[in-house]
């Protein structure tokens, strides 16, 4: 990676390793051992990052959830193969960096959210066996489900410090909490434990232990109770269609869990604002505090408090930043003009703090020892360089006028102009529009339409979603610009002021050193847009690149078995129509108007069927042919084929079949239509798999001979027939029009949307699949009526 | 009923332009444009007048029948157990679709008659397309008659000729070029072959109608391509065509192979529109038009301009041309088609003084291969490329380098059951390359061998795959000859696609033309159809 310009305040580089003798911080931690928690996290990661570049002979026990590939896999690509520690692998080699990992961190397979850590004996005694103890494990993310946010961010160090008691052992512990515990409230808030400040709010923290737990039992209870199931079922079959039945219990089943996910995040929502905290992050925060205090024996405990964390000042690197972090995705949103307001007090201030500070003065704290006299420093920049709102915003408005991110036609989108607005009225503003793009777009999935007009609809969800997302940040991260609470540095400010000049270069956190300007405009922008993989300039292929890309995916000789839908995919037709033209073929003009009446007067019964389910709707259309000749069929359908299936044909979609044959793949058509309508079909394709209905003396009796290949079973059938010839699905293209072609469509590695009806034109845009518009050709004899064309006489 | 000729009719003439010239009609798709053409260096060339009809069609059949070039009259080469072909030209001839009693059914009836006379029972009718796609059963009635389709048809004696079927075809021989003849293996192996053709214009006829019409890809790909049609100069004027060459050669071979062919070749007159009916105007020339030609003029153009294309397209597709026969001459071929093509050149011929630097012309709705269909793009281009183009004998109308201005819709719209192969070398050769030697090198093959084609061609209604190249070979001369061509009132992504110029109006098209051709070029305007053949000098 190349090394960013040095800053403008500039923090001198450090020497290199090992060649600090006299730095007081990395005297006092060398050789020492360090447990750390939550190093797969931002914080924690630039902290593993600062300690080993800095000290000498660090021994780092790093507890991390196993996940499937275990702590040491996890710890290696997670941590030691993050960007960080590009600097000291360039600084030492990576032999001697591989070597200093390999010697100086210890992982163990542990969770702070279950009980007992989930560790083994050899776990707890190295850990027991640590001098200072780091928690910075927590659940960050201001979303999370009540019981999660209490598990891990409550009792996560309540569990840690239980086991070092436990254990006899007497660690420094260092618990990272964060400013927020003092909640959303105006005024100074002093670094002091929660139990001895005006903050304080009275609560039993084992009580919300229990309520939280009790939430998700009665929640979980609550989404098994017929009526939510039939409503889930409901909403899964209004997004799909008819589907088939794995498809829409798999649907169900995930509506299911995300209705429970989203009532368990409303609930720690709805509690911690109750509290006066902004969020379920903060308001567990503060419980573990207090729990902290009460359990922890005769433990010497230090929490820091950082204020909101964002990439580094300078340490190693300027800019550096892990995941996409609470501002980030609101910058992002800003920079693609898609808030186009955002709620704050112009005035407000906004406590950010870089990561490498925090980081720093934790170093500052673990090696300073514990200190009874400052049980809590805070890590924030408010009250001594306060950062404003409307300043973050200039900046920002400035950055990308400057530097705009493109959209998909190649043109800069201008950044918004934000007025500030209360969070109510942002709120209320937004809601409305997310209820107005709901109605268009039930209204739109009423209509028969499909293709480019189905499209609306893909536009209209996204449109929703993205006032979902910003009605989101608004709730979430709105208390945060919101907030006036003046977060106190006394403490930090005088472990500053002790420290010597060395290390005051290697490890600061002084935040009156931000120059704001330069960090937001030189540093934060430039790494969120990178990391936020944004369009920063025109790439002269508007529009289509993405799809030829995908078009030249799905032809690539790569690729093993093509799988095609007949009706709306390669011909504008349907099973009624053909049926009308048979019927009608042979019929003198006045029975024909007769019938084609007929079957248009069925006509609403018979969509709400095909609707409801497709092969009851087969079942019960094909009864129609109930003593139809079979060699009149035959050979109608050969003039049909000319008369009807040809003029109604996406020539688009004949010649996509060619080329996949071309390509080498083998071409599959799997349809519900009857096999002499196909027949004439079957030199274009390798395999056709069809209905057929049962015959009797020459003549058909009208049921079918074989279940119709429609919704799951396509994908069975295409599973079957891969299987028979041994080529992978993974490696196979689909292409079909409807939701109730989902299976089929979920069954390969390259599916096609075509012509989508809008309920399949919402789900592919959203998945990425390629969207194809195969169109008739221009000059198709037009037929008003499935009628055949006159018989000479 | 039979229109009004008149008794003495006029030649052809070409008019000079001057400043009291009425504007001049132009076709111009389901439609016409009306364009003043710049006096003093402008002309126009107008065709001859219809020739007038026999008086007794039938009469002049049965006489010709019974009176051959150099061959036996028919009734004396007709035996019991014998196998007799009769071969005719297919929906591409004549154009538009002639009235009822097409010539074909008034020969193939009195043909039908001597062999039954004579006892001949095994009788095959042939609808010798080649490789342009199969006549529906109501087309066939219209060339055959009802009384023929309904005595032949259904027994399967009267049918589409299957270049495609292997089992069907023949090879006969080779010629001195090295040019493989195939055939259609029951004309091939029959005792007499009667060919019934109608000679529109002077590339059709002489061996081209068997050596052509009964052949297939194997045969036809030694001359329908870059190299002969760039060779026939023009591939309109036998005496120059590589393309005739090509088919004389071949008509020996099957001579030499004992294929034994009484050809029946017709001609008619230039009655295309009528002389009184609706259409009349368009073969009147502008400044004789009377305040009548005038209101149903600008009455069509109201009507066509309110309607939508499908319509108009079917109004015109349903126009059957009064023609009328003016010869007719059986026996040897090529003795007859000597007859056949003077006949031909007394109707077309238009002498006409030297070059000129812009050759204008007004596309008409239809081309040999849009009957009952839709003129693409593809087609747009052959029509005014090949076969308005190469209507010359002598030097072309326009000069080397010059430039050709074509008048029509020019819609990117296809018939998806006639000319899908026309869709696909449209969507992906046009987007490729417009160079027909490159075309031909690199993608010819892979179409003409295309299954999917294939099975289009035989059981359906689709014209070959190798089709569209032919079209655009067809254009190769002009091509190689032209310094610019530009469609005026086309689809301009359509008429780009081939890598043509479009303009809005004809005066904008003068204006890109004088890129190429200076500023104050000389121009002729062909006012064709009727059809009209430049003799220039």
């Amino acid at each position: 990676m190349p090394t960013p310009q040095p800053t403008a305040v500039s923090i001198r580089e450090l020497p290199l390793k090992f060649d600090k003798t006299l730095q007081v911080i990395s005297e006092a931690l060398a050789g020492r051992r360090l447990a750390i928690t939550g190093t797969t996290g931002f914080l924690g990661t630039a902290l593993v990052e600062r300690l080993l570049r800095c000290v000498p002979d660090v021994q780092l026990v790093l507890l991390v959830r196993p996940g499937r590939r275990g702590a040491d896999e996890r710890i290696h690509r997670e941590i030691i193969r993050n960007d960080v520690f590009d600097r000291l692998r360039h600084e030492l080699g990576q032999t001697a960096f591989d070597q200093l990992c390999e010697q100086q961190i210890t992982g163990i397979n542990g969770d702070v959210g279950v009980d007992g850590l989930g560790l083994d004996n050899a776990g707890r005694d190295l850990i027991s066996s640590c001098d200072i103890v780091i928690h910075s494990a927590a659940a960050v993310a201001f979303d999370n489900p009540l019981d999660t946010a209490v598990e891990v961010n409550l009792l996560g160090p309540v569990r840690l410090v239980q086991l070092l008691n436990e254990m006899g052992a007497s660690p420094h512990f260092i618990a990272v909490s964060t400013c927020y515990v003092a909640g959303s409230r105006r005024g100074n808030a002093a670094e002091e434990p929660l139990l001895d400040g005006p903050m304080y709010v009275p609560l039993s923290w084992r009580e919300e232990v229990e309520a939280s737990r009790r939430r998700r039992i009665t929640t979980e209870t609550q989404s098994r109770d017929p009526a939510c199931l039939e409503e889930f079922r409901n909403r899964a079959r209004h997004e799909l269609g008819a589907a088939g039945t794995p498809a829409l219990a798999a649907k169900t089943e995930q509506l299911r869990s995300r209705w429970v996910h989203d009532q368990m995040v409303e609930a720690g929502r709805s509690r911690a604002s109750s509290l006066g905290f902004p969020d379920a992050y903060a308001f567990t925060k503060a419980l573990a505090e207090t729990a902290v205090a009460e359990t922890k024996g005769d433990l010497q405990v230090t929490t820091v408090r950082p204020s909101i964390i964002e990439s580094t000042y300078s340490e190693p690197v300027p800019g550096w930043i892990r995941g996409f972090r609470m501002a980030e995705p609101i910058i992002i949103g800003y920079g693609r003009g898609l808030l186009t307001d955002f709620p704050g007090i112009p005035q407000g201030v906004l406590d950010v703090i870089p990561v490498d500070l925090v980081a720093a003065a934790l170093c500052a704290v673990a090696a300073r020892g514990p200190d009874p006299s400052r049980p809590v420093i805070q890590v924030a920049s408010g009250a001594v360089n306060p950062f404003r709102f409307n300043q973050l915003v200039d900046l920002t408005h400035r950055w990308f006028s400057e530097n705009p991110i493109y959209d998909d036609r190649d043109q800069p989108i201008p950044p918004p102009n934000w007025t500030y607005p209360g969070r109510g009225r942002v709120i209320r503003q937004l809601k409305r529009l997310r209820r107005g793009l709901d109605a268009s777009e039930r209204l739109l999935g009423r209509l028969p339409i499909r293709g480019r007009q189905a499209e609306i609809s893909a536009n209209l969800d996204e449109r929703r979603e993205q006032v979902e997302r910003a009605l989101g940040y608004v709730e979430l991260y709105g208390a945060y610009t919101e907030c006036e609470a003046l977060f106190g540095v006394e403490r930090l400010l005088e472990l500053w002021d002790s420290l010597d000049d060395n290390d005051k270069e290697s490890y600061c956190f002084d935040p009156r050193i931000i120059d704001w300007n330069h960090y937001v405009a030189d540093i934060h922008l430039p790494t969120v847009v990178a990391q936020g993989r944004v369009k920063t300039e025109p790439t002269g292929r508007a529009g289509s690149s993405r799809q030829q890309r995908q078009r030249a995916q799905v032809l690539s000789p790569k690729r093993h078995l093509a799988a095609f839908d007949l009706e709306n995919t390669i011909i504008a037709t349907n099973v009624v129509v053909a049926y009308g033209w048979l019927a009608t073929h042979r019929l003198p003009i006045n029975e024909r108007t007769r019938l084609i009446t007929k079957v248009l007067l069925e006509a609403p019964s018979l969509l709400a069927l095909d609707r409801r389910d497709r092969s009851d709707f087969l079942r019960h259309f094909y009864r129609r042919y109930e003593g139809a000749p079979v060699k009149q069929m035959a050979e109608d359908s050969r003039t049909m084929f000319s008369d009807l299936i040809l003029t109604q044909a996406f020539p688009a979609a004949i010649r996509r079949v060619r080329e996949h044959r071309a390509a080498g793949h083998t071409t599959v058509l799997i349809t519900g239509a009857l096999d002499f309508i196909v027949d004439p079909l079957r030199p274009l394709f390798d395999h056709i798999v069809c209905a057929e209905l049962a015959q009797d003396h020459g003549t058909y009796t009208g049921h079918l001979a074989s279940v119709p290949p429609t919704s799951e079973s396509r994908a069975e059938v295409l599973r079957d027939f891969a299987n028979a010839e041994g080529l992978s699905l993974s490696e196979s293209v689909a292409y079909a029009d409807s939701a109730s072609d989902l299976p089929l469509l979920e069954a390969v590695g390259y599916p096609v949307a075509v012509n989508p009806e809008p309920r399949l034109a919402i789900l592919a845009r959203k998945r990425g699949w390629l969207i194809e518009h195969f169109d008739k050709a221009q000059g198709s004899p037009r037929k008003l009526l499935p009628i055949s064309a006159r018989q000479p006489t | 009923m039979k229109d009004k000729v008149r008794p003495t009719p006029r030649p052809g003439m070409v008019l000079a332009v001057d400043r009291s010239t009425p504007p001049i009609l132009f076709h111009h798709g389901e439609g016409f444009r009306t364009e003043r053409l710049p006096a003093g260096r402008s002309r126009i060339i107008y065709p001859a007048e219809p020739l007038k009809g026999l008086e007794d069609p039938e009469g002049a059949i049965h006489h010709a029948l019974l009176n051959p070039i150099n061959q036996d009259p028919l009734p004396a080469q007709l035996r019991p157990g014998m196998k007799l072909t009769i071969a005719f030209d297919d929906i591409s001839l004549p154009l538009p679709q002639m009235r009822r009693p097409d010539i074909r059914q008034l020969v193939i009836e009195q043909v039908l008659e001597m062999a039954a006379a004579a006892g001949v029972e095994d009788v095959h009718l042939i609808a010798a397309l080649a490789l342009h796609r199969r006549m529906t059963e109501a087309e066939l009635r219209h060339a055959v008659g009802d009384r023929v389709y309904d005595a032949f048809a259904p027994s399967g004696c009267l049918y589409n000729h299957d270049a495609e079927d292997p089992d069907n075809m023949v090879i006969l021989g080779t010629t001195p070029h090295d040019e493989k003849v195939q055939f259609n293996r029951r004309a091939a192996e029959s005792d007499l072959v009667v060919y019934v053709n109608i000679n529109l214009v002077s590339m059709d006829g002489g061996h081209k109608s068997t050596a052509t019409g009964l052949s297939g890809y194997q045969g036809l790909r030694h001359h329908h391509n870059v190299s002969t049609m760039q060779q026939s100069k023009s591939f309109m004027d036998q005496q120059r065509s590589e393309l005739h060459a090509s088919n004389w050669r071949m008509g020996k071979v099957l001579h030499d192979a004992g294929v034994k062919i009484f050809q029946i070749e017709t001609t008619v007159n230039n009655n295309t529109f009528g002389v009184d009916g609706p259409l009349a105007m368009l073969q009147k020339r502008e400044w004789e038009w009377s305040a009548r030609d005038r209101a149903a003029f600008m009455g069509m153009q109201a009507g066509l301009k309110l309607s939508t294309t499908q319509m108009n397209r079917k109004i015109f597709q349903s126009w059957r041309a009064p023609y009328e026969l003016t010869s007719v001459q059986a026996g040897e071929i090529e003795a007859v088609h000597k007859i056949t093509t003077e006949n031909v050149y007394a109707q077309h011929l238009v002498r006409v003084e030297g070059q000129t630097d812009i050759l204008t012309m007004g596309l008409p709705y239809i081309c040999p291969y849009n009957v009952n269909s839709v003129m693409n793009p593809i087609l747009v281009m052959c029509l005014g490329l090949g076969y308005f183009f190469n209507l010359y004998r002598g030097r072309p109308l326009v000069r080397e380098g010059g430039a050709v201005i074509m008048s029509h819709p020019t819609r990117w719209e296809f018939h998806p059951v006639h000319h899908p192969s026309y869709i696909d070398f449209f969507e992906e050769v046009l987007a490729d390359t417009t160079d027909p030697a490159e075309i031909e090198a690199r993608y010819e093959r892979r179409f003409a061998e295309d299954e999917w084609y294939i099975h289009l061609y035989r059981k359906s209604y689709a014209y070959h795959g190798v089709h569209p190249f032919y079209m655009w070979y067809w254009g190769a001369h002009a091509l190689a000859h032209l310094g610019t061509v530009i469609i005026v009132g086309g689809d301009a992504k359509a008429v780009q696609r081939m890598g043509f110029r479009p303009a809005s109006t004809l005066q904008d098209a003068l204006e890109i033309a004088s890129d190429t051709v200076g500023s104050a070029p000389t121009i002729t305007h062909i006012h064709n159809p009727p059809i009209l053949m430049a003799d220039v000098n």
